[in-house]
């Protein structure tokens, strides 16, 4: 068991003053859940929609790790997908380094902003093209952004990377079903890395993995950062992994962002009824017995969520008009809140 | 006082094409009447084979090869399917991890809540209908007596484990067997559902074997804790014991690597080295010997039974009453978990 | 890297070679274990082998004038009394050798079948990638049309289009494009399976994490499809091609019985069957009898290897 140090990379990087490098503004996007035309005509039933996700902003500076915290329904997963391109958003924008994600331009742009944003998925099972072998599963960004032609220098490129997560140079030569599953992330990883990209997100890297194998990836993902600079959207729903690896963190509730912190802030004093009830969920390992918010109900059908703010059917502190006015976010120190509770003249009481 | 359950020496073998596998293998337990007994493991440790041997329903090829399972004293591990059925359901309460596993799409909750209450109770149609109102209340399920005539897929996933509860103690049974009850809810859910399983069957007196890869909800809902490690028991003691002072080096291990609300978040996680092995490659000895800072060639060679440590039972040769055969003090902790084979150098012991 | 450390023991072994995988594989084994499978792929194999070699292999070339005696006909097959030995099974109505023109015939009847199996794969197998992976109208409109298809027999189909092209390409040279119609019309009455099967297959692995990861950077839909997703849905097509082979046998079989398919000049088994047909009550029966149960034994033998196949493939079903 690898003796614990304090690792220098998540206070803020020394160059904060410049211009983060993900900037994510007014994000919407909006599902049609309707049935198809003709069903809708003879069936009748009108059109359906889901907002996933509703207006959310948030920035990334270089070299820190912004970590999005929700529950099923929260909207999570659809605002990792439209920050790498994956699918487009509604409204508003996603920008890495300056350039719009989604903005209009030519395929070279394109490519030169693809190289720059990577993933690494939840499910190391799903991930890898099982008839693949790991090299050419490795080289395939390498190969689609032309970044080395001559292929013998590619595999030496591989092994590289191979390396640098953990494992051996010679398993380019296997298939993903001889490794376990914390190996296959490592090679999920050592391909987000192929690009040689500054922005990865990760979805719920951990969350398949066993806790031993768990603590190996965070570690491996800290280290990484620490040795090559990257900035991370980090996706997850378990608030104890958040705090080993977040800088900023994001909460999310039914597609809005209900507080959003520093790290250190949120978890010592967390402001939303929402976050707070989140991490009084946690299981207490360390059986210290503490005071419990007590937890009511379930997430809504984000089909048809609550109006208002949609948490206050389930909230403690519910007053009057959370049923009617959807809170604007409120500064509160270094976090910015989405309650009434923080309104500025409620407040000071 | 019997144990409401007892396990013996289990043996549970897979025969595959390249050699019979031991995903059990000589493991004991018991269980007192009352008592939350967690089972915890990484996946394929073996846990849910073990859930699935108590009650009967081992996958085939999959079979109970050596030992005994008692239930309330009497033997159960050699009944044939149909006595074996009887006493699931009646005598053994059972929740699985996804509760559409154990609910009929096609039916109302009612009418299998029912049906579940008349086949275990000499009951009349309208005294069955109550009870299992009765239940669905006590589950916490809002307005029972309408959602009796509601389909499972009209309730929400936490109402769904709800429901599936009251249909595991319809019968009264001494025994709860829950395996990863909690896994496919929500954190907010999952808290719930775990303080109203724990708070009914203590109020039934009903024992629950708790099977769970997540340390956190033993800790909160446990008595006592079985930790397995490919198969094999490692450590068994109070839950308390178990999470604060680890006896096993892999118990010790897992408990540093679980990320906590608490301590200095900057601090790098405490991992162990390497993954727990197939059941095809478990090596001599002690199963986790290739990962442990303290193996030496005893371990390599001689497989550790449970010993007595501190309030709990360890299979380690840390805990050999004779200090003599006791691993010696590990050389350079941090070296062997950068992989450098650290145990390598320490003078052999004898064995 | 401080951190790092191999996981398990497969660390450093080897890559494993490509005979060795197949050995080794879960396909291999489940076929060894099973004696029908084992039979039904050595008849296949020696039924086709035979065909290929036809020329080597048969006794006589029914189709050469110059061997072929009327003097010759009607002779029973070598058991039977008046049989001739050099006729094994007997010899037809022109004195052409039984055996012969089974082994000729079936030469055509695979040919046709692999021929249009192979059409109908293509067909199917590209617009079901094409509906499942781009979706919308261009799904619907293709699923449309196999779903009319599906509501008229396979035999149906072929017999239409069999026509049509029987009227636009005029008695002479029907002749000689025979071949193609035929294989045109059973591959086009068996696209639908596989484009339904296909589309149903990569619905399920175009969300797949390793899609999205293709997607990520930026390869076009064209490649994510033929690299990724193809290789990975080709199990169960090549179940349906296996079990459809052995249909595409019996269809060119019954297009040919019917007087639609392949000309007497150069009989498939179909024809050989229904020459054989108008000698059947006068005593004839070999003629018709013997092709009849060679095309019986190798339907049923290619069927046999497609429900393994199918079995193997399936793990839900081991």
């Amino acid at each position: 068991m690898t003796a614990a140090h304090t690792s220098p990379a998540r206070t803020p990087a020394p160059d904060q003053d410049a211009a983060p490098l993900v900037e994510v503004g007014g994000l919407r996007r909006v599902f049609d859940l309707s049935k198809p035309w003709l069903n809708r005509l003879i069936e009748g039933g009108g059109r359906v929609t889901l907002t996933a996700v509703d207006g959310v902003d948030f920035s990334i500076n270089r070299g820190e790790t912004y970590a999005l915290v929700g529950e099923s329904g929260s909207g999570k997963s659809t605002i990792a997908k439209m920050a790498v391109g994956l699918l487009p958003p509604s409204a508003g924008r996603v920008s890495i380094d300056g350039t719009d994600v989604w903005g209009e331009k030519g395929a070279d742009a394109m490519r030169r902003m693809r190289r720059k944003i990577q993933m690494i998925f939840q499910d190391p099972f799903a991930s890898l093209n099982p008839r693949w072998r790991v090299q050419a599963i490795i080289e395939e960004p390498i190969k689609a952004f032309g970044l080395i032609a001559d292929p013998k220098d590619r595999a030496a490129r591989v092994g590289e990377l191979l390396s640098l997560v953990g494992l051996d140079a010679r398993d380019g030569q296997k298939f993903p079903h001889e490794f376990s599953g914390g190996q296959r992330q490592r090679i999920a990883i050592a391909r987000a890395l192929a690009s040689d990209p500054q922005f990865i997100v990760c979805d719920e890297p951990t969350s398949a993995l066993d806790v031993s194998v768990q603590a190996q990836v965070l570690n491996l993902l800290r280290d990484l950062q620490e040795r090559l600079g990257l900035t991370y959207l980090f996706i997850s729903h378990n608030l104890a992994v958040v705090r080993h690896v977040a800088t900023r963190v994001g909460v999310l509730y039914l597609g809005r962002l209900v507080e959003e912190a520093p790290a250190r802030e949120l978890f010592a004093a967390p402001k939303h009824p929402y976050t707070k009830m989140l991490l009084d969920a946690v299981p207490d390992i360390e059986m210290e017995g503490k005071e419990r918010l007590a937890i009511a109900g379930e997430i809504p059908n984000p089909v048809n969520p609550p109006p208002g703010c949609h948490f206050h059917p389930r909230c403690p502190f519910v007053m009057e008009h959370c049923s009617t006015e959807t809170p604007p976010a409120h500064l509160v120190g270094d976090a910015a809140v989405r309650c009434h509770l923080f309104a500025e003249d409620r407040a000071k009481t | 006082m019997t144990a409401t359950l007892s396990v013996r020496n289990l043996r549970v073998e897979i025969p595959t094409r390249g050699g019979v596998l031991r995903a059990i293998d000589d493991l004991s337990f018991d269980i007192a009447p009352g008592e939350v007994l967690g089972v915890v493991g990484e996946s394929g440790a073996g846990k849910s084979i073990t859930g699935s041997a108590i009650i009967g329903l081992l996958e085939p090829p999959g079979r109970v090869a050596a030992g005994e399972i008692r239930l309330g004293g009497e033997r159960i591990d050699d009944l044939g399917p149909d006595q074996m059925r009887r006493i699931r359901g009646r005598r053994i309460g059972m929740i699985f991890q996804d509760p559409l596993t154990s609910l009929n799409p096609l039916y109302r909750i009612g009418d299998q809540l029912t049906e579940t209450i008349l086949t275990h109770e000499r009951l009349s149609q309208r005294a069955a209908r109550d009870k299992a109102q009765k239940l669905l209340e006590e589950v916490g399920i809002p307005a029972a007596g309408a959602r009796l005539s509601a389909y499972p897929h009209q309730f929400s996933g936490g109402m769904r484990q709800r429901v599936v509860i009251a249909l595991a103690l319809c019968a009264d049974p001494e025994l709860v067997i829950a395996d990863e009850p909690t896994t496919a809810l929500d954190v907010s859910v999952q808290a719930q559902i775990i303080a109203l399983l724990k708070r009914l069957c203590s109020e039934r007196g009903a024992s629950v074997m708790l099977i769970t890869h997540d340390m956190g909800v033993i800790a909160e809902t446990a008595d006592r804790v079985c930790v397995l490690y490919a198969g094999r028991l490692a450590e068994i003691g109070p839950v308390r014991a178990v999470v604060k002072h680890p006896q096993h080096p892999y118990t010790h291990g897992l408990m540093s690597a679980i990320p906590s609300l608490a301590g200095d978040p900057d601090e790098e996680l405490a991992q162990i080295p390497g993954a727990m092995p197939r059941l095809g490659a478990i090596p001599d000895g002690c199963a986790f010997n290739p990962r442990c800072d303290h193996a030496f060639a005893r371990c390599r060679a001689e497989r550790p039974h449970p010993y007595p440590a501190g309030a709990s039972d360890a299979a380690c040769f840390l805990h050999d009453p004779d200090p003599a055969r006791r691993p010696p003090e590990p050389v350079a902790r941090a070296a062997a978990a950068r992989g450098i084979a650290a145990a390598d150098e320490t003078p052999e012991a004898t064995s | 890297m401080p951190h790092v450390v191999g996981e398990d023991t497969s660390g450093a072994a080897p890559a494993r070679g490509p005979l060795r995988r197949a050995i080794e594989s879960d396909l291999w084994y489940s076929f060894t274990r099973s004696p029908v499978t084992v039979v039904s792929a050595a008849v296949t194999l020696v039924m086709i082998l035979s065909a290929a070699f036809a020329p080597l292999v048969a006794p006589h070339n029914p189709f050469d004038p110059a061997t072929i005696s009327i003097l010759d006909s009607f002779y029973p097959p070598a058991w039977m009394e008046g049989g001739n030995p050099r006729f094994l099974l007997g010899t037809d109505d022109q004195g052409r050798d039984i055996l012969s023109t089974i082994l000729y015939g079936m030469r055509i009847s695979l040919a046709v079948g692999f021929a249009s199996v192979l059409f109908a794969m293509v067909i199917g197998v590209t617009l079901g990638l094409v509906a499942g992976y781009i979706g919308g109208a261009v799904d619907s409109v293709i699923m449309r049309i196999a779903d009319v298809q599906l509501t008229f027999p396979a035999i149906l189909i072929a017999l239409l289009i069999n026509g049509v092209a029987r009227a636009m390409a005029g008695p002479q040279s029907y002749d000689q494009v025979v071949l193609v119609v035929l294989v045109l019309s059973i591959g086009l009455s068996f696209w639908v399976q596989y484009a339904r099967t296909v589309r149903g297959s990569v619905l399920v692995e175009a969300n797949k994490e390793y899609v999205l990861a293709a997607r990520l950077i930026g390869l076009r839909p064209w490649t994510i499809m033929f690299k990724h997703v193809l290789p990975n849905v080709m199990g169960p097509v090549l179940v349906i091609a296996t079990i459809n082979l052995a249909l595409a046998i019996i269809t060119e079989a019954t297009l040919s019985f019917l007087g639609v398919g392949v000309p007497p000049t150069e009989p498939s088994l179909g024809t050989l069957i229904r020459i054989g047909n108008d000698f059947l009550f006068s005593g004839e029966w070999w003629i018709t009898i013997f092709p009849g149960i060679t095309l019986a034994i190798l339907a049923l033998a290619v069927n046999l290897l497609g429900d393994w196949l199918r079995d193997a493939l399936n793990p839900k079903l081991r």
